[in-house]
């Protein structure tokens, strides 16, 4: 996946290597600049089994500022903010593809560098008994339950980095 | 053999007689005796469907779901451009202006129509509220969670969207919605049963087609609706998935 790029940032930036569970890794570029969450309104998006979208909704595309275009085909941790601790995610893995359901607080990384707050449930797509890819749900957080999540991922990233 | 047809409860009182004028126009044109059942709550409907009496049914999402993947029904079509949103509603002359500004120990009003008390109590979540943290009071239809709201016996209520459009104008003025979803992927759907399932694709093809018959057109304006549109099996799926998500 390519590096973010200067040009696509609003605001002053902080930059960041991350490294995904393939061994892909690619810079990214962060603000401190919140895109509050719209009442009412549910962000979905469909993958493949391995993580990579086939669908997303108009909510999905407003909140991420990607285009729908820019989306299909890439992989979901497109999203991923620094801020959230790789164990997280390795507990979303390993509880879909062993067939239930995840649910937790994240926070995403918007393509301008900003970020917004969600409730996410992620759901295996059973058909005939097989796993075929995930459907994802997020929503707007409790402020205080998010607020309480993002204290202690910045615990776990600090055990990480460690 | 006589099949039994039935409706989600949720319906809007204005279109009953058009659920009967479907059902004959439906019985004329398949050559069947279909018998159309209407029960005024979900518990008594849940119970018909649990005694495996139902055919063809006009399902909520929640109800589908349900339908589809334990007793082995298929859906068929959805009702063109319509899906089922929600709104939370006060009255007009509380303070409250947004969900974040609603406090635990409220008293909501709701229905038992479970689509839309899901939606709607995800929508409450943003301030933290729950039904361990709120004054609960389930009524028998959205008229009576309106009057509620009227009489100063509820702070808030839960109203399908098309419900709380269908109140008079009288009624609307003095209610104030707060917040309405914007979900569009989860929508009523035509089911059929284990026993029709033979005819599905009859059934399917005759009401794609029947906005293009001067019969058929009135029946749907007679349903409130502008016509059908197909849903495939996956269609079904993806929003069953979508429900299980959020549940």
């Amino acid at each position: 996946m390519e590096n973010m790029r200067p040009e696509d940032i609003v605001g002053e930036y902080q930059e960041y290597e991350l490294t995904y569970y393939d061994g892909t890794s690619r810079k990214v570029l962060v603000t401190d600049i919140e895109t509050p969450y719209p009442d009412g309104k549910l962000i979905v998006s469909r993958t493949d089994t391995a993580g990579i979208i086939t669908h997303v909704n108009q909510a999905f595309v407003d909140m991420s500022g990607y285009t729908r275009e820019e989306l299909i085909g890439q992989p979901h941790y497109i999203l991923r903010h620094p801020d959230m601790p790789r164990a997280a995610f390795k507990d979303l893995w390993d509880t879909v593809q062993s067939g239930k359901k995840w649910e937790g607080y994240v926070k995403n990384l918007r393509k301008d560098g900003g970020y917004y707050l969600v409730f996410a449930s992620v759901l295996p797509n059973i058909r005939d008994g097989k796993i075929v890819g995930y459907t994802s749900v997020r929503r707007k957080p409790s402020r205080e339950k998010m607020e309480e999540a993002l204290r202690l991922y910045a615990k776990m990233r600090e055990d990480e980095n460690a | 053999m006589t099949y039994q047809m039935t409706v989600s409860p949720d319906f809007s009182p204005q279109h009953i007689a058009g659920w009967y004028i479907f059902n004959t126009w439906l019985q004329k044109n398949l050559g069947l005796d279909i018998h159309l059942e209407l029960y005024h709550d979900f518990e008594s409907q849940r119970a018909s469907i649990q005694a495996d009496t139902v055919d063809i049914i006009y399902a909520n999402p929640f109800d589908a779901s349900m339908l589809i993947r334990e007793k082995h029904f298929e859906a068929l079509v959805r009702p063109l451009g319509k899906v089922d949103e929600v709104v939370i509603a006060v009255p007009a002359n509380s303070p409250v202006n947004q969900v974040e500004d609603l406090q635990p120990g409220i008293r909501l009003a709701f229905t038992d129509d479970p689509n839309v008390h899901l939606v709607g109590m995800i929508m409450l979540e943003p301030a933290n509220l729950s039904r361990e943290n709120m004054n609960m009071q389930m009524v028998s239809s959205y008229a009576v969670a309106a009057k509620k709201l009227l009489r100063g016996e509820a702070d808030a209520a839960i109203f399908l969207k098309e419900a709380f459009d269908d109140l008079s104008n009288l009624t609307r003025r003095e209610l104030k919605p707060i917040v309405e979803s914007q979900i569009s992927d989860i929508f009523h759907a035509l089911l059929v049963g284990p026993r029709l399932v033979d005819k599905a694709e009859t059934i399917r093809r005759l009401l794609l087609s029947m906005s293009e018959t001067p019969q058929g057109k009135s029946v749907l304006i007679a349903l409130g609706i502008d016509g059908w549109a197909s849903v495939d099996k996956e269609d079904a799926e993806f929003m069953i998935d979508l429900m299980d998500a959020i549940q």
